[in-house]
């Protein structure tokens, strides 16, 4: 089918949506975060070699560890939500796909850090 | 969805080999050549120009051909020196100017494609229409509501030397076309030329536009597609830096926000 429109049209097409700068930002600070709670778990990890379920469990329900871990999963998942987002973006410009990947996306951004959440939380709380 | 391969239509055949003078000094030169008239697919046609008979750019090698060759081979070109912008191409493996880029700088065989990723009108000129309507996009010309004065607009030295790296852009093109996510998104991401006359625009002291021209950026595809990939940088027959303007566009949004 012959396609009439101008360019004009076709490059405004719906307008600016005014948005993106808050996804832009949230992404750097994210990153930001991400630095020092990154060698915070990778500390974590370490320290915790050869401990028995009961030593764990003991690093864990320190409020303060208890607190880090719960910020890491949100900033890594809250980051990796934006990262997969714009990536949905850029690769697939069928209308209908990007919406259905984004949305699941979402999903599964938010659901893997709610079961994180509660697993931390869990332990954190008595096992 | 990102095309990796050209569709089948599109794909470049091996073309004619022109035949070689007898001149001594020959370089070999591979162009793309489609036309639009018959129902073949692109081909890469090989010629031997005659260096010692021809100037030392990239233009005056292709006006050779069309010259002594083959005059039905097309391409757009004005000026010759760098200020028109209508000869850039992919030459080498890069975006440039044919009027500015030297035979010499380039080793081996010489390949000239037209920019990427454009609909090809015929041989090495692309249709630029959706370029240039993004261009009109973001309204490239002063916009005041204070009455005009009687003399001309004043602006500061000190104003008038931020807008040196932007007026300096003529348009040409190779920088948005070299830049990936302009190729997947061409059509809502504008592109790092017209972001950076968007720069140039936002910068400009004497323009009281400023807000509605963010607001009309502000746009996770028109601006938020640049991922300061550099390819923009990197390609600009003049030296610019678009991939600095749009960071700076950028951090006004992140000023007005937080």
């Amino acid at each position: 089918m012959m396609n009439m429109r101008t360019p004009y049209k076709i490059i405004t097409g719906l307008g600016s949506n005014k948005e993106g700068t808050m996804h832009f930002w949230y992404q750097r600070l994210t990153a930001l975060a991400n630095v020092p709670l990154s060698l915070f778990m990778l500390w974590f990890i370490f320290s915790l070699r050869g401990a028995t379920r009961a030593d764990f469990i003991e690093t864990l329900s320190s409020p303060i560890i208890t607190s880090l871990l719960v910020l890491a999963v949100i900033s890594f998942t809250w980051h990796m939500r934006l990262g997969l987002q714009a990536v949905i973006e850029d690769y697939v410009s069928s209308e209908i796909h990007k919406v259905i990947f984004v949305t699941l996306n979402n999903f599964f951004c938010v659901g893997l850090a709610i079961i994180s959440i509660i697993s931390i939380l869990k332990l954190a709380f008595g096992g | 969805m990102v095309e990796l391969s050209l569709p089948k239509n599109s794909r470049p055949t091996k073309g004619k080999v022109w035949p070689k003078s007898d001149a001594k000094n020959l370089r070999e030169l591979q162009i793309y050549r489609y036309n639009p008239d018959n129902s073949d697919n692109p081909s890469i046609d090989t010629y031997y120009v005659d260096i010692d008979d021809c100037g030392p750019m990239v233009l005056d090698a292709l006006l050779w051909i069309k010259d002594n060759i083959d005059a039905t081979l097309t391409l757009r070109r004005s000026c010759r020196e760098g200020i028109c912008g209508s000869c850039s191409m992919n030459i080498d493996g890069l975006n440039s100017l044919a009027c500015t880029k030297g035979i010499d700088e380039i080793k081996g065989v010489i390949k000239i494609y037209p920019l990427p990723h454009l609909p090809v009108v015929k041989d090495l000129v692309p249709d630029l229409s959706n370029f240039y309507a993004q261009h009109r996009s973001i309204e490239p010309w002063l916009k005041t509501k204070t009455p005009a004065p009687s003399s001309e607009w004043l602006q500061s030295y000190e104003d008038r030397e931020k807008l040196d790296g932007l007026y300096e852009c003529i348009l040409c093109a190779c920088c948005s076309t070299s830049c990936p996510s302009y190729w997947w998104n061409g059509d809502r991401y504008l592109g790092p030329a017209v972001l950076l006359q968007a720069y140039r625009w936002l910068m400009d002291s004497r323009d009281e536009a400023t807000g509605e021209r963010l607001d009309n950026l502000e746009d996770p595809f028109r601006l938020y597609r640049c991922h300061t990939i550099m390819n923009c940088t990197n390609t600009c027959p003049k030296g610019l830096n678009p991939a600095e303007a749009i960071a700076e566009i950028k951090k006004l949004m992140v000023e007005r926000r937080v």
